[in-house]
């Protein structure tokens, strides 16, 4: 029960945040409001009118002629203003919703910014794309379904029942006590279907991850002859589809069968009473044909209400997820008196820097490291070992957690980001480019760049021959999975674009196993010419890197286990020599 | 898509009778305006209490017969629907298992799985949906119209007329908006893109400090996005108002020449009821019909992505032979002047090749990427056949092999290391499934995997989670050389599969090959000159050709190719150290 109501209490809280992102079209929103009264009333009426005329039509030699060309205007009048008002209140809804959708979706989109890393970092990238697109759509589905048929269905049920009311009570009591019938039967149909679908549903997921792991690697299932073990697997799982699919389908197919049969019922006891209620002279035929057409459309709403109520309610989840991106903390601003970090020398720090990942697993306990401008530092260590660590910590895309980490003297926190980063360039292996084109990406970190300046810095990057030769040269446009452009040439660009804004301290990442070696050789080339007279931490791989670096921190679950040249560090025989020797050592 | 007409073999009855109960139902509902005209008509106007009753009571009849029909029809299309969906799906899955790489290839595993899933969804439910609805919706606006024609021949023009000018607007509508709502999706494809973008690059977009202009990017295809959806809401807003007004407009032509009918006495005034019900059930049946062909072309064109796929043919058919002996003396793999094109590449990918490989030897394979290494060992798994030249594994033409013997002959371990979902036990079992625990645990062994498989609660029954997540990439790729060694191969591929492992183990793991593979052909496919340099032989790739094939040494002195890789990665004095 806590539990329902705290999921109450989200829901009103989630309404409360919805309503404040409409309130800006507090005056659309009153425009759609009285479009949508007069939509009702007109639409109310016209039958009123029809049902007139038909009293007019009584039999051979008793039709009122001028009486149905009066009502023929009035009900062309009438229908004409349902038609404009239903109209415009479909536009102004429109308008409502995609507003509010665009206003959602670009705060949404710019806390990407400003989300620290260490979230994004946890969470796959699929979840927050789907917030920012899929639930933000399926939000806008329902906001405007409940727009348009919320309000104006209670209009209806409300307009109905007052005419029908008006024209004969008893007759409109049988109808109201007999609607909720077909309500109660939808309900009914719905909570025995749940079941089912969940089932049909659970199923349906089982075989989508047999599928995505049979046929998404058909490859290996071909390569280790798994085929008919494959097809016998997958036969099972889809009869047992079949089999619970039949039962979803067949029985949520019932609500509308089902619900239509109950107002068959109320309409044939409208008939019925609304017949004897002529004779009587109670109502007239032309009442009686107002009545039927009522019987129809007041329940029509009923059950649109209950499908817009699942729609809103599923709108309200997507719009929850939304806001729980947007609620997300952001990184801590730059302090206000934060300075503007000069381009400089390129000297580094790090005195006791303590940082965790995690609160209780401890990692970088007391680094303490001093780097001179134009040193060169090799990081060397097994896979996980924690050289990622050392750049996101800096880059500051990750906040230390105790000490101090100085770049030319400045603590890094007084300094403002963009400054900070400004000074540092970094060369990753996980390569990313904008799907734009080779020109764009190269000058990604300085967009007033001439086409020379991109050119040169291209050239320099040993970037500049493969750029030629694409089919359009420095204006080719770069896939957004790279398909165009090999792994080595994506890294090539990576170095131009940092080559292009020639910063003071560089972090680079050496390639392991995905380049080709004549890319390779460009690579290093493009490293040395990038290096020169700059400050580097190199994620070493190759040993010649590793020997020309003035300093090697050698990294193992997060710490620096041992630092030194070479030659030091080989004379000592510990972890470094191991790993030096499991390489060149003969089996 | 009369092409997947035929998965509904085995249910035609129903496909049959599901339509058929669904038009029974329509009738009944068509008579409603009639029995409510002759309610009026008569029971009113004679005040006949009786008659009222009775018809009143044919109402609720023909609701309850309507209901049945209707269930019927509902279950019956379920039936013909899931029956068709399963046997597609199941058919398609077969039809997948014999597309060979080159078929794979162009068409791309991903596509091939939104195939099978969502595509059949749509086109199953599609099925569903013109079983029970596509036939309802002119049924009833054909049989409106008749009713209408028996009632009064003359005015049924004006149906005719309002039903035209209906279905017009509806039409007219939908090849407005179809294409606007099509550059909707364009552009909301891209709002994806900006926002995978800028997730998954958000270190390089701060690096670089472009926030500001990323969220402006961002602004403005929303923006565009916004008035696309606007000027596309603009138009179908016009739907519900102008079908209104159209059908209302002819409500009151029916009153002004049914006035003069009744008047002359060739109508009656429940008839004119009849009439105008007629009138609305046709509008609303056209709208219905609206919908449906939205959902109806959603499924025809996810049915076209479907045939595509069956029409597919493997270019490569299981020979289906006997088994095939090893011809004494011959090595285990030759290769003979093969070259080797891509489908669809521009050119060769391997161009003359020769070697041969003897039982029980190493046979290093190294060159950079794109020169064609992966090439040249699918060519000796037979994942796709040479253009020119031939294969032979122990004498035999390699296309004379089954699949099945074929399979069983080499164990495979490709770059990317994919385990599946279930136990280590099962993984391990996939190339051969009737293997001990034995077996498994010297696999285990020789991989040097054993250790961390011991150290896992239930050891062989530890689950192995959705492609191996649970396991680290070194632990993965020993798993997938264990799995390749347990069924003992004769031919093992290992491509680049050592290069997750730190260089401790990837030594102990090339010791363990070595020593514990006594009569196994191992090919080492690697881009790292210290992973093949003890092999017997090693053939250089050099651009998809034989740049060389001799041993380390040999070929440090013979072959430029091999030198500038060994001295690209080590440096003299370390090479000399490898000597």
């Amino acid at each position: 029960m806590s539990q329902k109501s705290q999921k109450a209490k989200l829901d009103s809280r989630t309404v409360r945040r919805v309503l404040a992102l409409i309130r800006p079209y507090t005056p659309l929103v009153a425009l759609t409001l009285t479009f949508a009264a007069i939509t009702v009333a007109t639409t109310l009426l016209a039958p009123v009118l029809t049902g007139r005329a038909v009293d007019l039509i009584v039999g051979p030699g008793q039709v009122d002629f001028a009486g149905i060309a009066k009502l023929a205007v009035a009900i062309a009048a009438t229908i004409a203003c349902t038609a404009l008002a239903q109209w415009l209140m479909n536009v102004v809804n429109n308008r409502i919703t995609f507003q509010v959708v665009r206003d959602i979706r670009v705060r949404a989109f710019a806390q990407l910014e400003v989300l620290p890393l260490k979230y994004m970092d946890a969470h796959r990238p699929g979840d927050a794309i789907s917030r920012i697109t899929t639930d933000v759509e399926q939000f806008s589905d329902g906001l405007l379904m409940g727009f348009t048929q919320l309000f104006t269905g209670i209009l209806t049920i409300l307009g109905t029942l007052g005419v029908m009311l008006y024209i004969d009570w008893r007759i409109a009591l049988v109808v109201v006590a007999l609607t909720p019938l077909s309500i109660f039967v939808a309900r009914f149909i719905a909570t025995h279907t749940y079941s089912m679908f969940k089932v049909q549903s659970e199923t349906r997921a089982e075989l989508t991850s047999l599928v995505e792991e049979l046929v998404g690697n058909a490859h290996l299932v071909r390569a280790f002859g798994y085929e008919s073990r494959a097809e016998n697997r997958f036969d099972t799982v889809n009869l047992d589809l079949q089999r619970c699919g039949v039962r979803a389908v067949f029985f949520s197919s019932l609500t509308n069968p089902c619900t239509r049969f109950v107002n068959a019922l109320v309409y044939a006891a409208v008939g019925v009473l609304g017949a004897f209620a002529a004779i009587a002279g109670g109502i007239t035929v032309g009442e009686l044909t107002v009545f039927l057409n009522y019987a129809n459309q007041y329940t029509k709403p009923f059950n649109d209400i209950s499908d817009v109520m699942t729609e809103l309610q599923n709108a309200l989840a997507c719009a929850q997820r939304v806001f729980d991106l947007i609620d997300e903390t952001p990184i801590v601003p730059d302090a206000p008196d934060a300075a503007v970090l000069p381009l400089g020398a390129g000297s580094v720090e790090f005195e006791h820097v303590k940082f965790r990942y995690t609160p209780d697993v401890p990692l970088i306990e007391d680094m303490n490291l001093r780097v001179w401008p134009g040193q060169r530092i090799a990081l060397v260590g097994p896979t996980g070992c924690g050289k990622t660590t050392l750049v996101n910590l800096l880059m500051r895309f990750y906040e230390i957690n105790g000490g101090c980490l100085k770049v030319d003297g400045h603590s890094i926190d007084t300094v403002t980001r963009d400054s900070l980063r400004a000074n540092l360039g970094m060369v990753l292996q996980e390569t990313w480019l904008k799907a734009g084109t080779v020109a764009d990406n190269i000058a990604y970190g300085k967009p007033d760049a001439t086409r020379e300046e991109i050119i040169e810095a291209a050239k320099r990057a040993r970037a500049h021959s493969f750029i030629c030769r694409l089919p359009q040269g420095y204006d080719t446009v770069v896939a957004e999975d790279g398909g165009n452009i090999s792994q080595g040439q994506r890294q090539l660009l990576c170095i131009a674009r940092v080559m292009l804004r020639r910063p003071p301290i560089l972090i680079l990442d050496e390639a392991t196993s995905s380049i080709d070696t004549r890319t390779e050789v460009l690579v290093q080339d493009a490293f040395e010419e990038l290096m020169k007279g700059r400050t580097s931490f190199i994620v070493a791989h190759r040993l010649s890197t590793i020997k020309n670096a003035d300093q090697i921190l050698v990294m193992k679950a997060g710490n620096i286990i041992e630092r030194g040249t070479h030659e030091e560090l080989l004379a000592r025989g510990g972890f470094y020599t191991q790993l030096y020797e499991s390489q060149f050592a003969k089996a | 898509m009369h092409k997947l007409m035929r998965y509904i073999r085995g249910y035609e009855k129903q496909a049959l009778l599901a339509p058929l109960f669904k038009m029974l139902e329509a009738c009944f509902e068509l008579f409603v305006p009639l029995v409510v005209a002759s309610i009026i008509d008569t029971g009113i106007k004679n005040a006949d209490s009786v008659y009222i009753w009775q018809r009143c009571g044919l109402l609720v009849l023909l609701a309850v017969v309507g209901l049945i029909c209707s269930l019927t029809a509902q279950y019956f299309s379920a039936q013909a629907a899931l029956g068709f969906g399963t046997a597609l799906r199941k058919d398609l899955f077969r039809h997948i298992n014999t597309l060979s790489y080159s078929e794979l290839d162009g068409i791309g595993t991903p596509t091939l799985v939104t195939r099978m899933t969502s595509d059949i969804n749509q086109v199953q439910n599609g099925v569903n949906l013109t079983l029970r609805l596509l036939l309802r919706s002119p049924f009833i606006v054909i049989g409106a119209l008749i009713m209408a024609c028996s009632i009064s021949p003359h005015l049924t023009l004006l149906f005719l007329g309002a039903t035209a000018v209906i279905s017009l607007i509806i039409w007219g509508i939908m090849r407005a908006t179809v294409p606007i709502y099509h550059e909707a999706q364009t552009t909301l494809d891209r709002v994806t893109l900006l926002t995978r973008e800028n997730y998954v690059g958000a270190r390089v977009v701060r690096a670089f400090a472009r926030q500001a202009d990323e969220l402006d990017a961002f602004v403005q295809t929303n923006d565009h996005l916004k008035k696309i959806q606007f000027s596309a809401g603009r138009i179908s807003a016009l739907m519900n108002p102008l079908t209104y007004l159209v059908v209302n407009l002819a409500v009151i032509a029916l009153l002004l020449a049914g006035g003069k009918d009744v008047s002359t006495g060739t109508l009656t005034q429940g008839e004119v009821i009849a009439l105008i019900n007629y009138m609305s059930q046709i509008l609303l049946s056209l709208l219905r019909l609206a919908d449906l062909v939205i959902s109806i072309t959603r499924a025809l064109a996810s049915g076209v992505r479907l045939n595509e796929i069956l029409n597919t043919r493997t270019t490569m058919p299981d020979p289906a032979a006997a088994e095939l002996p090893a011809v004494a003396g011959a090595p285990a793999v030759d290769f003979r002047d093969v070259t080797f094109t891509y489908r669809g590449a521009g050119a060769p990918s391997l161009t003359d090749i020769s070697f041969a490989a003897q039982p029980g030897e190493t046979v290093g394979v190294i060159g950079g990427t794109g020169s064609g290494k992966t090439t040249l060992i699918d060519l000796v798994a037979r994942f796709y056949d040479p253009e020119q030249g031939a294969v032979q594994l122990f004498g035999q033409d390699i296309r004379s092999y089954a699949f099945g013997q074929l399979r069983r002959m080499i164990g495979i371990v490709p770059q990317q290391a994919v385990l599946f979902t279930g136990t280590i036990r099962d993984n391990m079992r996939w190339a051969a499934p009737d293997a001990t625990d034995e077996e498994i645990w010297a696999a285990l062994e020789i991989a040097q995997a054993a250790d961390f498989v011991r150290g896992k609660p239930g050891q062989l029954d530890a689950p192995v989670e959705t492609a191996g997540r649970n396991f680290s990439g070194g632990q993965r790729q020993r798993l997938t050389i264990a799995r390749a060694l347990v069924p003992r191969p004769r031919i093992l591929i290992l491509d680049d599969s050592a290069s997750a492992l730190d260089f401790a183990t990837d030594a102990a793991l090339r010791k363990a090959l070595k020593e514990q593979t006594a009569g196994m052909t191992v090919f080492i496919v690697s881009q790292r000159a210290a992973s093949v340099q003890r092999a017997d032989h090693i053939l250089v790739l050099d651009d998809g050709a034989l740049a060389g094939d001799a041993d380390h040494a040999t070929l440090l002195r013979t072959c430029p190719v091999y030198k500038e890789i060994c001295l690209s990665q080590l440096s003299k004095e370390e090479v000399a150290k490898t000597l």
